[in-house]
Parts: structure tokens; sequence; C-alpha cells
């Protein structure tokens, strides 16, 4: 494992799908009464969020709790950031602090990287800017391995089924096809997943706008198209994108009504997709706007799913990183 | 003869010269401060852009006495003269910036007008024009007289202050652009750099009303609206980046709508650090029509494309941003046949904070007054496409006819002005480092970058502003 994890790039197939076999392997944990391993007792985590995400630093705060480490919560609203302190001199004092790995969230596409050449300890992107956020891809991989699994095993469990899928183990996303609908320019979900999903041999399709697609997507390893409907009936996995609120307004689209009829995910689209097909969203969701409620509510959705496959997966990746490579098997 | 024949190898410029009854200049001496009364002579340099020789190519002595070229010519005696042994080297007429940002008054830690011209005289250069956005805006005549005075103080090369185009570069309302020319600073090019003139009304009467005294309008071509929030150019880096994308397009349309204008109302144009390739295409078109537009390019965007950025070191971080090869290479063709008229360094020197920061939270810019020459030597003439004549021609003659600078960018002749700089093209390939500059910054781009050539000494005036590599005083 290296030492940082700031890009899907990053990862190797082998990489990638031993963090899915490492995080398979902690979900057993979750079932035990005593949920703690002592794996990183002694070690420091750092959640470093200069933008407000409860959902993302708790699962993180969870994840490493789970493996012993002491967490410290630092963020923007009330600290010294809020002060005016540049990125460099707060990471020089986490760095006095003893940080082993430091989790950043941040506005600016690149500041992971940047706080990676200030700091001895890991760090792990948690959302960087419109860049990327390698964790979520990691998640999303991992349920999208859970509930379909591998080639030729397109009846896989019904979404949301607990339990391990020993089968499943060592293998990518072959030959699965995903389709990742929204504001593809601004997410950094998508860019994760799009590296990610590819590397480990996923069918990766976006669909989004003209005006939301990233320009020279056609360099992109994933195809790309305007036409939900046309997609549908071929994809394993529709991945939904939050639609910011300032999008709304930025004449992207004409307005939210026209956004929802051409590309949101309503009961009528859904069942354009094979009966196997899972529908995923990274939170938080626009309910009526991406997605309906009886999409979000249905049994095809993963999103409760999604959120418990978060601390595991992100266990495995602290695990990996601090607790040293071939500790899994 | 036996000048070009017998020195050729740069190790025997120490060994020569005492010959000429005069005491010799060697390596060691940069420490002797040369009044400007010193009479020079200048032995076995290779002239170029100069009246006679094929592709400037002249290899002759120069004496320079009185502030003036005295004579060019062959064996040259000039008892009580200082020799300086220039085998090897060309001699350019001194260089002249359209485009540095001295950040006096205002922002004094990021550079003043001592250190901007002390590192201008070690690139080569005898005259800078000094950008418009310190702090207050250099839009009244009191601002640029101060930059001005400023200059003369300093000494080591002559500082033309450019005024703004509008009150506080806020594209509004016309500075008063008749009190700077007929200030004691004489203001010819004006420029809201940093800003575009993008209210086209505004830009249209502007361009007229500096007909009156023969001014240029240097613009600044960003359509705003199309580059909001825009961190790098649009293309494949910046989308795998997550950077928000400046489109090449965003600079074309202002470039195209001023052409038209400046066509209109008969005036002159000028457009800064043009970095598109389509943006070549337009000003090409535009000077076929006989239009008065001329155009800079910069010496990074000569070299430097995007994909530097994937690091997120907003050393790289520059407006217009870095853009692609293809671009580069347009650049390159452009200058080569004359399409763009000058290079330019837009030096514009930041305090380290304002670049260890997130990309985004950066400031825009960097240096290049001391390595502009090395590199336009690397991307123009290593590669054949300039020879050192058009050197001449586009980093001091051209760009001192558009800014109406007199006694600055003359062909080396005799009974012009001794203004030149002395530059050692085959000196061993040295790697950049911004800490030995000059300059009070050092965001320079090219840091750690092996680049060819030297800039040995340069001339204002008759006095050596630097020898041997570095100032004399």
């Amino acid at each position: 494992m290296k030492r940082h994890l700031i890009s899907a790039a990053d990862l190797s197939r082998d990489e990638a799908v031993l963090i899915l076999d490492t995080a398979a392997e902690l979900a057993s944990v979750a079932g035990r009464p005593i949920r703690k391993l002592p794996t990183l007792r002694g070690m420091t985590v750092v959640n470093l969020f200069y933008e407000d995400s409860t959902r993302t630093r708790t699962s993180f705060e969870a994840a490493a709790k789970r493996l012993s480490a002491d967490v410290i919560n630092f963020s923007a609203r009330g600290s010294s950031v809020a002060k005016g302190e540049s990125l460099k001199d707060t990471a020089l004092t986490l760095e006095a602090m003893g940080a082993d790995a430091v989790v950043i969230r941040h506005s600016a596409s690149g500041a992971a990287h940047r706080l990676a050449g200030w700091v001895t300890g890991s760090v792990v992107n948690a959302g960087d800017g419109t860049h990327e956020h390698p964790t979520q891809a990691l998640l999303d991989a991992f349920t999208i391995r859970q509930c379909l699994g591998a080639p030729g095993s397109q009846a896989g469990s019904p979404a949301g089924s607990p339990g391990p899928a020993p089968a499943r183990r060592g293998h990518g996303l072959d030959g699965v096809r995903v389709t990742i609908v929204g504001d593809v320019l601004h997410s950094r979900v998508a860019r994760s997943n799009v590296l990610l999903l590819s590397t480990l041999g996923a069918e990766v399709t976006l669909v989004a706008p003209p005006t939301l697609m990233p320009y020279a997507v056609e360099t992109w390893p994933c195809r790309a198209g305007y036409d939900l409907d046309s997609e549908l009936p071929k994809t394993d996995v529709v991945m939904m994108l939050r639609v910011q609120q300032e999008r709304m307004t930025a004449a992207y689209f004409p307005s939210v009504r026209e956004y929802r009829r051409r590309y949101g995910l309503d009961a009528g689209r859904m069942a354009l997709l094979p009966g196997h097909a899972i529908v995923m969203h990274p939170g938080p969701m626009n309910r009526g706007v991406e997605i309906a409620a009886e999409v979000a509510d249905s049994p095809r959705s993963t999103v409760v799913a999604q959120v418990a496959n978060g601390v595991t997966v992100r266990m495995a990746v602290l695990y990996l990183m601090l607790g040293g490579a071939g500790a899994a098997s | 003869m036996s000048e070009r024949d017998g020195m050729g190898e740069r190790g025997r410029r120490d060994g020569t010269g005492e010959r000429d009854g005069g005491h010799r200049d060697g390596r060691n001496d940069s420490g002797n401060s040369d009044s400007g009364n010193t009479e020079w002579l200048i032995r076995g340099v290779r002239i170029a852009g100069g009246p006679a020789g094929p592709q400037g190519g002249l290899v002759a002595d120069i004496r320079l006495a009185g502030g003036v070229i005295a004579e060019i010519g062959r064996h040259l005696s000039a008892p009580g003269a200082r020799v300086l042994d220039a085998a090897g080297l060309v001699a350019l007429p001194g260089l002249v910036d359209l485009h540095t940002h001295l950040r006096e008054p205002g922002r004094e830690d990021a550079e003043t007008v001592e250190t901007g011209t002390r590192a201008a005289a070690l690139g080569g250069y005898t005259a800078v024009h000094a950008m418009a956005n310190t702090e207050p805006v250099a839009d009244t005549a009191g601002v640029v007289e101060q930059v001005w005075r400023l200059g003369r103080q300093a000494g080591y090369c002559d500082v033309r202050p450019v005024g703004a185009v509008t009150v506080g570069l806020a594209g509004k309302h016309l500075a008063e652009l008749g009190a700077m020319a007929d200030s004691a600073a004489a203001v010819r090019v004006f420029s809201d750099d940093g800003n575009c003139v993008a209210d086209p009304l505004l830009m249209r009467r502007a361009l007229e009303y500096v007909k009156a005294f023969d001014g240029v309008i240097a613009q600044h071509a960003q359509e705003p609206r199309l580059t909001e929030g825009a961190q790098l150019n649009e293309g494949e880096v910046a989308s795998r980046l997550g950077l928000a994308g400046w489109p090449a397009a965003a600079e074309e349309a202002i470039i195209a709508r001023d052409c038209l204008l400046a066509a209109h109302v008969g005036s002159r144009l000028h457009v800064c650090h043009v970095s598109t390739a389509g943006s070549v295409e337009i000003i090409r078109w535009a000077k076929s029509k006989g239009w008065q537009v001329t155009a800079e390019v910069t010496p990074h965007h000569l070299l430097l494309t995007d994909d530097l950025a994937a690091g997120y070191d907003p050393v790289f971080k520059v407006n217009p941003p870095l853009r692609t090869r293809d671009d580069v290479s347009a650049l390159r063709q452009g200058l080569a046949d004359g399409t763009i008229d000058c290079v330019a360094t837009d030096h514009a020197p930041h305090p380290v904070e304002a670049k260890e920061t997130e990309w985004a939270a950066a400031a825009n810019g960097v240096t290049g007054l001391e390595t502009a020459l090395r590199v336009v030597q690397l991307a123009m003439v290593d590669t054949g496409l300039l020879d050192w004549a058009g050197v001449a021609d586009r980093m001091s003659v051209r760009p001192a006819e558009i800014g109406r600078l007199t006694g600055h960018g003359v062909p080396l002749g005799p009974g012009g002005p001794a203004n030149l700089t002395l530059y050692d093209p085959d000196a061993p390939e040295e790697a950049v480092d911004p800490a030995a500059h000059a300059s009070k910054s050092r965001n320079s781009p090219f840091a750690g970058m092996a680049l060819p050539g030297r800039v040995y000494a340069t001339f204002l005036r008759g006095a050596a502003t630097v020898l041997d590599g570095k100032v004399t005083r």
C-alpha cells in the first residue's frame, strides 16, 4: 500500500482488490459483540475538514476508532483555520502533534496533494474540490461487488442484503456496466469512480447534460453520452450524482424541472433497468431532483449499504496504510 | 579576421586583450563601478541586428564613448579604454521589456523598482515598462511620475511606467490618460493588465482617445464571464485535475473584438501575453488587413505547458494559463514570422506565501526577467526559428517601437545609444536557481530547468550595469 491515498489513479488493480478484500474481512468485525480491533492503538488520525461534511467525517472517525486509533477532529470552524492560517501552517501544526495520518476534506482541488508535501504522515483525500474522493469510489466498488459479484454472476444477491460473499474475494468488477448520471463536471465522486471502476474492469458510462460534461471527457477511460433512457436498459449499476444548489442558478440547465425530466431517476425510468440492477447515490440526496423518493426508498437502492460500507472500506484503507501491507491475509 | 579565427573558445577571454594598450576586464572585476564616463572597447563580438553582415553575423569591435557607440569596426584601437574580450559573445541592442511588474508602490515585499531593475539588467534589459497594477494603481500623473523617478534613482535600467486605462483598474471610467502622457513619465502605453478592459464601449473610447498623443492600449485579453473562477487552461489536464477551465476562446473573443474596434477607429492596439494558437491566427488575419495591431508573447508561454500543473504546484499558476503543446508551437511560429511582434516577460514577482498554498488560493504570475533571453535561445534560436538578428528585433527593436521609447531598441551602429547586451549563447547549460536571482521573489517556473546561455554584460548609455554576469554595484 502506498503512503498516501490522494487519487483513485494511485491504486493498481491488485491494490484496489486488496482494499476491498480487507474491507470484507473487517466487515465481520461489525457483527461481533466488541467491534474494536487493537491494530492502530497508539496511533493518531487527524480529521482535517475544511468543508462541513458530517457524514464523511463521522465515517472516518468511526473507522479509525474501531481500529483503536486516537482521533482528533480539526475542523475549519472554531479553529485557527477560520482566522486565516494557511494550509501549510496547519500542516506543520498537525505534524508537530504527531499525526500518523491526516484525513483531509477541502474545497480546493489539489489540497490533499499539497498537504502530502508538507507532512511526514499518511494523507487520505476525503474529497478535494472538484478533483477526487477516492474512498467514496472504494466504498462504491465494494458495494457493487457485494451486490452484483464478479463476472457471470449477475444474478447477485439483492441490494442491501448483508453478509460477506467470500466467493467474490480477489475479484474485480470485470464486465460490470456502471452508468454515472448528473453533474460529472463538478463531481469528485465521478472522477474517482471512473478511474477506480475502470481499473477494476468495469465499463463506465457517463450521462450528463452537455454543460455538465467535463471538457476532453473522451480522453477518460469511459464512454459518455447525453441520453439516459437509452443507457438504462444496458446498465447493471446506475449511480445518481447530487445536483448542487449553486448549479441550479448558473445556466447549466434551464430549470430544476427540466433537469428532473431529462436526467432525474423516477420510478418510470427505474423500470427500464434490468431486474438485477442497483441504484446508488453518494448522498446527500436531493429527493425530487436527481432521484425520486420511491426510487431512493426502493429495494434496488443501496444508499444505506453504501454508508455502512463506507466505514469498513475506510477501516481497510487506514489499516493497510498504517498497519502495514500483508496484514490483511 | 584574427579575432574570429583566434578566439572561438571561451577560455581565451581571460588571456587576451592586454596588447591593445588598455587595461583588461576579465571575469573578476565586477565590483568595479562604471560611471558611464568610461570608454569601452568590446573586442571581437558578433553583432546581431547590426547594419552589416549576413544574418547579422558581423564580428567586429565596438567602441563606446560618451554614452554612444563611437565606432564599430575591425582592429579598433583605443588607448585608455577598458577592453572587454568578447569573442564568442553576441551583441544585442539593450533588451526592452514591454511588460514588467515592479510592484512598487505597494507591494515592496514582492519587488521594488530597485530589485526589479537590477533583475532586469542581469537579464540583459536596458528598459522596462512597469505595469500599472500597483497599490495605489498607476492611474494618475502622480503615481506614474513616482515610479519613473524611482527608476531613475535605481539606475540599473530605464523605467517607463505604464498607465492604467481605467480608474483603479475597475473598468468603469477612463483614467486621466492625457495627464499621464504629459507628465514627466511621458506615458505612451496604457493597460489595465491583470484585468481586461471588457466593456466594449470603454475599450473603443480608450483606443480612440490615446491617438491624440500616439499612445497604445495594451489589452489583457480575457473575457471575464467566460473565465469566472478559472484556474488552468480548459483542456484535458484541467479536466482531470478538477481545476476550473480557462478556455482559449475567452482570450480569442476579446482579441477579435479589439482588432475590429482598432480597425474601425484607426487606432493602435497591442495585445498582451498572447497564449493560444487561435489568438495567433486572429492577429495574423488582422495584420493582413493592414490594421495597427501588435502582440507580445511571454517566455513561459514559449516553453511551458499545462501538464506542469499536475502536481498542483502554484509556481506554474499564471494568467493567461500555460496552454498546450500545439499552442506553444503556434506561438513560436507566430514569433518567428513576425505575427507576434515581441517577447515580453510579464515578470510577476510574488512573495513565498502567495504561492505556498492550495492552487486555487495562489496568486497568478511568474518571474521572468533573469531568464527571458535564455528561454528565448532555447525555444527560438536553438530550434532554428529565429537568428540573433531576429532576437534583437523581437526583444529590443520592436518593443521599443511599440512603446514609442526613444533611445532604446536602436540597431547597433555608430552614433547610436550605447545600450547593449553581451550574451554568451555557448555558456554551458545551467539549472535555474531562483535563490540566486536578484529579484526579491522566487517564483520562477524554470527553477531547476537547465537553460542554455548567459548574459555576460549589459551597458546602459555606455555604462556597464552588468559585467561577467554580475551587477556592477
